[in-house]
């Protein structure tokens, strides 16, 4: 065995979380620990990039697979990536620094501590998306709790503890009946390895049963409608780079987990549930969507649409088409990067005038004109404008829908115009418009930091857009590859 | 012939205590001698269990009445390692109260006396002379603070309900000698015959004897008054070291002489089970005390220890002993953390009192933190593998009820426990406590804080030590 390059990506983060820890104190340093943390989550953004250099397109087999005793005769300590969860990790470690960078003056208190729940949230988050054994995914997929937790209940808005509360136990709940099912699948096949029970398969008289326990943890993490209620409250209290990371990277968690899960390891529960599944993500959509057009909130409307957007990713995944699988990951991908730069922009605008809710604003285009480009940008790949990552995702899943189920598709389609019209009507009422409110005018454009940020969303947006021939390079083979191996254990069943 | 040399840590702790009783009669002012040779005595008791083990693999004693085997070692050296951390980190909490006294000392010494001999028993008649020596030493250290109305009333209390189970398992044992002619495990499990209603009622009341000593639910009540009321010393071992001795025979009793019986029993002991997960977790959302929260939170923790037992399978037993063992360990933690809570000489137990704690102490806090998330079984923390293995076994016996039930009450232990933790990050601080505690203190609380942060890292360890524990043959 190499170099353990994946173990590196999971542990580095913590181990700068160490640093911190160790030289934590005063004010005065708050720029080392800073620097530290940046330095940490670069230096892992560079070994995913170059994790991702490495890794073969051309199998669907796991890669950099690290497998270790780790409780005797029960669980190994197993990672290892292939073309599905590739991605997402590089998402992390790309939104990581970024989210750290982010942080000048919003977090006045307590910064070493915030870095630290940070670092090591983005271990955790790594850690689930490259983990092969339930339990081990498991462990990260709960741990990540604790800092989240922590992130929203000490930096947060006013009704901070409320909303931390509510993530919290929402989320427990759901992940508390998922352990039972993984060690009820323990018992039935005697072992927990992903590799191992994609082989063997489960047993069909029992996957109905784990499918909705895994259900239950996945669709709150998701969010699916109803149980979407936490993430606004969670979003909105939650300070920028919670927001952030809890819309870029949590969420996908669940996404990750569907395809990961549901569909390999359950693939004729996963078929009896899919009428379930489409009536969830088109009510999600379509109704989400209206309740996003009536926010007042900034970051309750953007909330909003994420819960919308996970609509659309967990309608393409059980399309079970090549195009809706491929399209839900880029969905997935491209709402990572647009919605992280959403509520950039919203801390932006709030850090300046401390308001979140649309009618402070108004006629800002020309007191902030940078500022209104980039904002425009993402406001139109959010809903999804040919030529932004954001249509490539919803294009391809719309494409699978319709190859699956017509009427599923056809109201799917509406949500997107729905879609439109929040995103642009939120834009028109912050940007343009009359300048009525004159304390607006002290508003200073985005400084360096904030636009290097912006821009760096920006780019992979636009650039993923127009050629999103890397993205689904790399998931092509194993998308692929998934959705012979459902056919044929639904067919033989 | 007898081996007495097995026996040998009994009898060595039974003589150490009457010479330091009469040591503390003749010497004045003797009280930090006393307790300082008891913890010596303490440790070396536990060196020589430790020896045992090595050694032995079973033994019976007395006519069979007293077995030595690896779960009764090892459950011994658990509570002499308990009782010597209680013993070390309450000093200053005795000499703040001025009732830093002889007998503190010797009185623990003999409940722990009476829970080996419990521990050990293989027969009805030495588990209950056990019992009473640790119950009898139990309700006076509950009093220990006599000047105290609540300490007194705490006391009380502990002995009158006490007593009333210890009737009842009196009268459970009665029942079963009458009918099955033996008070002793091997000789009964031989006589058993299930179509004696009188035998199940003599389990039964067993049974209800042991949950009242564990308590469990609904035999509970008197749990959190006397947690409240006595010194926090004291509520510190009465929340480890007699759950270790009880959870003993517990295995003991079911599982040697009754494991037959086993449709008569699995019942009850999923009902006490769930009754006291769920019951634990609910009730403990309303309390303000923090010693009253840790003995409702005490409680539901009984539920899962006992979940593993209910299964009826060597798997199940260590699962229970090792949900014991890190129950014990994060207990320590956290009430290491309520002695910490002192300020100008006077003990905060309130939990507005932890308010704002994050800002001023924040490395008192952090560990608070970390055992609390342990103690609501959030991975990767200690917690949550003990309550992976219990419900591992239990799963395993397709008990998938007890399972579900066990897990959403963690949901709502949960959420106690962070509204702790959200008082102590979230909340205004107030006045800073002091911060010279002794290293003894200091030592506990970050020792227990590294062993449940780490244990994710070597969870191999604790289980191979336990595997060796096989009562069912």
């Amino acid at each position: 065995m190499n170099f353990p390059i994946l173990s590196s990506l999971i542990l580095l983060p913590t181990i700068g979380a160490l640093f911190i820890f160790f030289t934590r104190s005063s004010e005065k340093n708050n720029n080392t620990v800073k620097y530290v943390a940046l330095f940490t989550s670069f230096v892992n953004f560079f070994l995913s990039v170059y994790l991702w250099a490495l890794f073969d397109q051309t199998t669907s087999e796991f890669q950099f697979v690290e497998d270790r005793v780790w409780i005797k005769n029960f669980i190994n300590y197993k990672v290892g990536v292939d073309g599905i969860s590739i991605l997402f990790i590089l998402l992390t470690t790309f939104i990581t620094p970024l989210c750290i960078l982010s942080i000048n003056n919003s977090i006045k208190n307590r910064l070493s501590e915030f870095l630290l729940a940070v670092l090591i949230m983005e271990s955790f988050m790594i850690g689930v998306f490259c983990s092969l054994d339930l339990v081990i995914f498991y462990l990260f997929f709960e741990a990540g709790l604790i800092p989240m937790f922590l992130i929203i209940g000490i930096w947060g808005g006013a009704r901070r503890v409320y909303s931390a509360f509510k993530f919290f136990l929402y989320t427990l709940l759901g992940s508390v009946l998922m352990l039972v099912a993984i060690i009820s699948i323990y018992w039935i096949t005697g072992t927990t390895d992903v590799v191992e029970l994609y082989k063997i398969g489960i047993d069909v008289k029992y996957q109905n049963l784990l499918w909705l326990a895994f259900f239950s943890s996945f669709a709150v993490k998701t969010p699916m409608w109803p149980v979407h209620t936490w993430l606004p409250d969670a979003h909105v209290e939650a300070p920028t780079a919670g927001s952030v990371l809890l819309a870029a990277i949590l969420l996908k968690m669940a996404g990750y987990g569907f395809i990961r899960f549901s569909l390999g390891l359950f693939p004729d529960a996963s078929e009896v549930f899919t009428p379930l599944i489409y009536a969830l993500s088109v009510i999600a959509i379509i109704f989400t969507s209206f309740i996003a057009l009536m926010q007042e909130d900034m970051k309750k409307l953007i909330a909003y649409s994420s819960v919308a957007h996970m609509g659309f990713v967990t309608l393409g995944i059980f399309t079970l088409q090549q195009q809706g699988i491929e399209g839900s990951i880029i969905q997935m991908i491209s709402h990572g990067l647009v919605s992280a730069a959403l509520f950039l922009c919203v801390g932006v605008v709030y850090d300046r005038m401390h308001s979140r809710l649309i009618n402070t604003y108004g006629g800002i285009v020309s007191i902030i004109p940078k500022y209104s480009v980039l904002f425009m940008l993402f406001t139109l790949a959010a809903l999804g404008l040919p030529g932004t990552s954001g249509f490539v995702g919803e294009f391809l899943i719309l494409m699978g829908a319709f190859k699956d189920n017509f009427l599923v598709a056809v109201i799917a389609s509406l949500g997107v115009i729905i879609g439109a019209a929040y995103m642009l009507w939120l834009y028109k009422r912050v940007i343009f418009g009359k300048l009525v409110n004159l304390e607006l005018k002290e508003m200073v454009d985005l400084n360096k930091s904030e636009l290097f940020i912006l821009t760096c969303l920006a780019i992979p947006t636009l650039f993923f857009g127009f050629y999103p021939d890397p993205l689904i390079n790399t998931i092509e083979v194993s998308i692929s590859d998934l959705i012979t191996f459902y056919n044929f254990s639904v067919v033989n069943n | 012939m007898l081996n007495l040399e097995l026996v040998f840590p009994e009898i060595f702790l039974s003589l150490s205590i009457m010479f330091l009783l009469i040591l503390g009669v003749f010497k004045k002012d003797s009280s930090k001698l006393i307790q300082n040779v008891s913890l010596i005595i303490l440790l070396i008791t536990a060196v020589i269990t430790f020896n045992e083990t090595i050694s032995v693999s079973e033994e019976k004693l007395f006519n069979n009445s007293v077995i030595i085997d690896y779960l009764s070692s090892f459950m011994k050296i658990i509570t002499l390692l308990a009782a010597f951390l209680v013993l070390i980190i309450s000093s200053a909490y005795l000499r703040t109260f001025k009732i830093f006294k002889i007998e503190y000392p010797i009185l623990i010494l003999s409940s722990v006396l009476g829970m080996m001999i419990m521990i050990s028993s293989n027969d009805l008649i030495v588990f209950y002379m056990g019992l009473e020596l640790q119950s009898l030493a139990l309700y006076v250290l509950a009093t220990f603070n006599r000047d105290n109305i609540k300490s007194s009333e705490a006391g009380l209390k502990y002995f009158v309900l006490s007593a009333l189970s210890s009737g009842l398992l009196l009268y459970g044992c009665s029942l079963i000698y009458g009918f099955t002619g033996s008070t002793n495990f091997d000789v009964i499990a031989t006589q058993l015959n299930s179509n004696e209603y009188a035998l199940t009622f003599g389990i039964v009341f067993i049974l209800v004897g042991l949950a009242f000593k564990i308590s469990a639910v609904p035999f509970h009540m008197w749990a959190p008054d006397v947690y409240e009321g006595s010194p926090t010393s004291v509520t510190l071992f009465f929340t480890m070291v007699p759950k270790i001795a009880a959870l003993s025979v517990f295995i003991r009793f079911l599982y040697v002489p009754f494991l037959n019986l086993i449709e008569q029993w699995q019942m009850i002991l999923i009902f006490l089970s769930i009754a006291s997960m769920l019951f634990g977790a609910v009730a403990a959302i309303g309390q303000t005390n923090l010693k009253r929260l840790v003995a409702y939170s005490s409680i539901s923790h009984v539920g899962y220890a006992l979940a593993g037992l209910a299964t009826g399978t060597n798997d199940g037993i260590q699962s229970s002993v090792i949900y014991i063992t890190i129950y014990i360990l994060m207990n320590l933690g956290l009430f290491s953390c309520l002695l910490m809570m002192k300020r100008n000489n006077e003990y905060y137990e309130n939990i507005d009192d932890l308010s704002g704690l994050s800002k001023n102490h924040p490395m008192l806090s952090l560990s608070l933190l970390i055992i609390l998330f342990s103690l609501a079984g959030i991975p990767p923390l200690a917690g949550f593998f003990a309550k992976f293995y219990v419900f591992k076994t239990v799963i395993e016996q397709s008990m998938y009820f007890l399972a579900v039930v066990g897990l959403l009450s963690t949901v709502v232990a949960a959420f106690y426990y962070l509204r702790l933790i959200k008082i102590m990050y979230f909340d205004e601080e107030k006045e800073k406590y002091d911060t010279d505690h002794s290293l003894w203190l200091k030592f506990s609380l970050t020792a227990s804080t590294l062993l449940i942060l780490i244990y994710f890292i070597f969870p191999s360890q604790l289980i191979e030590v336990v595997s060796r524990i096989n009562i069912i043959q």
